[in-house]
């Protein structure tokens, strides 16, 4: 009767695993978390949107002091809704650096003065290359990097009024 | 008669197999054609862009994705592949900047042990436990019959052939 009862384990096991991988089902595989969490933020040098002659590179973003680094572009309808959100931020006392992604530069500085500029400085990355060794896929996408130079946290998508207070002040004074 | 039966049939079947052809041709209008001197380039570039998984699409690889990080990530593919990087490398170049996602074949490491493991191991404990339940039926059947069982049993058989 025992060695009965035990022949019933395989069918347990599998049905533990269904419903493991049942769970599975539901998660968003959007939600999932930078490749580049934990690490520093990518080398680079690129000239900046507002002045062609000057050259920035990643120590621009290792000065001792917290940075949301944020990449937008003009093509970008969801990035237009996020500057107000941005400005609060910045508002607030909060560094922001900008990364003008695939724009030229005449169309970044047109959606700079339509929507306002938070922004301390935008890297200028007119093919992306910046952005593709943040592992960007699309925009506009957010990092939190410490005052080392360290990306602490990724936001991808639209940054909405209420995740300024609850995700990214959160994180904010978490890292901070 | 047949043959009419034949044009019948054939005309739907010539429209068809236009319409396939269109539609093939416009699906891979979005995705560039590259020249490659090399044929052994050209496959290793084939399988690699067949193994990468779009990031900001639900299930597609990225040669057959048109999004535009997909277009960025081939374009990378074909130039690490130009610079004689090999596939372990370019695999590592994807995976460092868009993660794990990215591989449609997950890399054997620790955290991957379980997800390799488990189907050998299963196949494993199943084929212990039918060599363990064989085992015992045989024994069981081969057991011999106590002398009042071997009675009955005679009894049973004799009794049936009198009927």
């Amino acid at each position: 009767m025992k060695f009965r009862l035990l022949l019933l384990l395989p069918l347990i096991g599998f049905l533990a695993l269904a419903l493991f991988l049942y769970q599975g089902l539901s998660l968003n595989p959007f939600q999932r978390d930078s490749a580049l969490m934990a690490r520093e933020f990518p080398a680079f040098e690129l000239a900046t949107l507002e002045d062609a002659e000057r050259r920035v590179d990643e120590s621009l973003l290792a000065t001792g002091e917290l940075t949301l680094v944020n990449v937008w572009g003009e093509w970008c309808p969801e990035c237009k809704r996020e500057m107000p959100q941005l400005l609060d931020l910045a508002d607030r006392g909060i560094r922001l650096v900008g990364i003008s992604y695939k724009d030229t530069r005449e169309k970044g500085l047109g959606f700079l003065d339509e929507f306002g500029n938070p922004f301390e400085v935008n890297i200028f990355d007119p093919e992306g290359d910046l952005a593709f060794d943040l592992g960007v896929y699309g925009a506009p996408e957010t990092f939190l990097v410490d005052a080392d130079g360290v990306i602490r946290y990724h936001h991808t998508g639209y940054i909405a009024p209420d995740q300024v207070r609850d995700t990214i002040l959160a994180e904010v004074e978490k890292w901070r | 008669m047949a043959l009419n039966r034949f044009r019948c049939a054939a005309l739907p079947l010539a429209l068809l197999v236009l319409m396939l052809l269109a539609s093939a041709t416009s699906h891979g209008a979005a995705i560039e054609m590259r020249e490659f001197d090399d044929p052994v380039l050209e496959q290793r570039y084939d399988s690699l862009t067949a193994s990468l998984r779009c990031p900001t699409c639900q299930n597609q690889a990225i040669n057959d994705s048109d999004a535009p990080v997909s277009g960025d990530m081939r374009e990378r593919v074909y130039q690490l592949l130009q610079d004689g990087r090999s596939d372990i490398e370019i695999r590592d170049f994807m995976v460092q900047r868009f993660g794990d996602y990215v591989l449609y074949n997950p890399r054997l490491e620790g955290r991957t042990l379980l997800l390799w493991g488990l189907p050998g191991a299963l196949v494993l404990l199943g084929g212990v436990l039918v060599v363990f339940i064989v085992r015992t039926r045989r024994k069981a059947s081969a057991s011999k019959l106590t002398a009042a069982e071997r009675a009955r049993l005679d009894a049973l058989i004799n009794g049936e052939r009198s009927e």
